[in-house]
């Protein structure tokens, strides 16, 4: 999994003969944002450019920028892609139905709107009993 | 500077309320809100975070985001009276949760279609995790609401209790004439849609306020706030440049 299968990374150039990296940060309070623009400094210098970070707000990260090979990788890992949004993101006790990354059953249910990260809600499957993390889609 | 005082008040908002929800953390009821309310103030957190950081660039004195958040006394902070509210019991927590997010969601709706680039950045983020809030906090209301006896005396309580500082939600303060940011006053209908659309599920209704609380604009705050202050500037201020 990389940074730009992720759609964090959006852009490198050569500006003036230093090397600059587009990053937009996922969650306003994102807390690894600092860690990735820090890795993608350190392995740009590594490969022996000069560099800088830009971070880009606007516009806004969306979980379409994960690429279909990043979608494949995060269930890989056990960590369910986002799902389109059947209705719409404000329909209160919202059903979105979400696919087990293990078994691919739709036999899920939501345990936590909030996981680990903010990226991510609780999910359970069911029909394996798998409980596992679901990439929100925002 | 209008931009400034304007951008200020939305950066104090966002940490106030911030802080309040990170006060939950290892004390929710349950696990899955021990991490609901941290992730919902790290939003809130890191919005405020963008926010102050523009202030700074806009006031040109070279202070720092950090400046402004622990270098600043309770009648410099300019927050709604609304978002320093202590959090009492779960309930009231909720409720506040929903009364802001409720404003803020189509807020940056507004925002996102702005003339200010840094303002549309911010915007276009908010506006998605304000949904989550609304999302979540409006379920608890309806659970609780419509729930035991017990959960429906307390989220009365909690409207009785809070409804009387949403009114400072819609003054305009110093975005007054602001073009980069939307009027307040225009997102009342869609803030009390909201909040009727989730009132009528929750057995609740919007009452009547005799005697509405503001002042948080102008520096004039509830005992509360200075305690908030304190501890959340003690290291900052203990330890003065530090970083970490
Ligand atoms: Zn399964």
């Amino acid at each position: 999994m990389t940074v730009a299968d992720l759609g964090i990374l959006r852009d490198v150039a050569i500006v003036d003969g230093v090397a600059v990296a587009k990053v937009t940060p996922t969650y306003s309070g994102c807390p690894a944002t600092l860690a990735i623009e820090l890795a993608i400094e350190t392995a740009l210098v590594e490969a022996g450019f000069e560099a800088r970070i830009e971070r880009v707000l606007s516009p806004a990260w969306t979980t379409d920028w994960i690429s279909a090979e990043g979608r494949e990788k995060l269930r890989a890992y056990g960590i369910a892609p986002p799902e389109e949004a059947s209705g719409s993101k404000l329909a209160l006790f919202g059903e979105v139905t979400v696919h087990c990354p293990r078994c691919n059953s739709t036999a899920t249910e939501k345990i936590s709107e909030f996981g680990s990260t903010a990226c991510k809600a609780q999910y359970r499957c069911t029909a394996c009993r798998e409980p596992f993390d679901y990439f929100k889609c925002i | 500077m209008a931009l400034f005082d304007a951008v200020l008040e939305l950066a104090d908002d966002h940490l106030v309320l911030g802080h309040r929800l990170s006060e939950w953390c290892g004390h929710a009821p349950m696990l899955e809100e021990d991490l609901a309310m941290p992730n919902m103030a790290l939003d809130l957190i890191g919005t405020a975070r963008t926010l102050y950081d523009y202030a700074a660039t806009l006031e040109g004195q070279g202070r720092t985001e950090d400046d402004m958040a622990y270098l600043r006394g309770e009648r410099e902070y300019r927050n709604l009276l609304l978002c320093e509210r202590p959090n009492e019991d779960f309930a009231q927590t909720m409720l506040r949760q929903l009364y802001f997010a409720a404003f803020m969601h189509p807020y940056w709706q507004a925002a996102a279609g702005g003339g200010d680039e840094v303002i549309r950045g911010v915007a276009g983020k908010a506006v998605k995790e304000m949904a989550y809030h609304i999302r979540h906090a409006g379920e608890w209301v309806i659970r609780l609401g419509d729930g035991t006896e017990e959960s429906a005396r307390r989220m009365k309580d909690a409207v009785e209790a809070l409804h009387l500082y949403t009114g400072e939600l819609f003054e305009e303060g110093a975005a007054e004439g602001v073009d980069a940011l939307p009027s307040r006053a225009a997102i009342k209908p869609a803030w009390e849609a909201t909040i009727d659309h989730i009132f009528g599920q929750a057995l609740l209704s919007r009452p009547v306020v005799q005697y509405p609380q503001t002042g948080g604009r102008r520096g004039l705050h509830g005992e509360s706030l200075g305690h908030l202050l304190a501890e959340m500037q003690s290291v900052y201020r203990a330890h003065p440049g530090a970083t970490w």
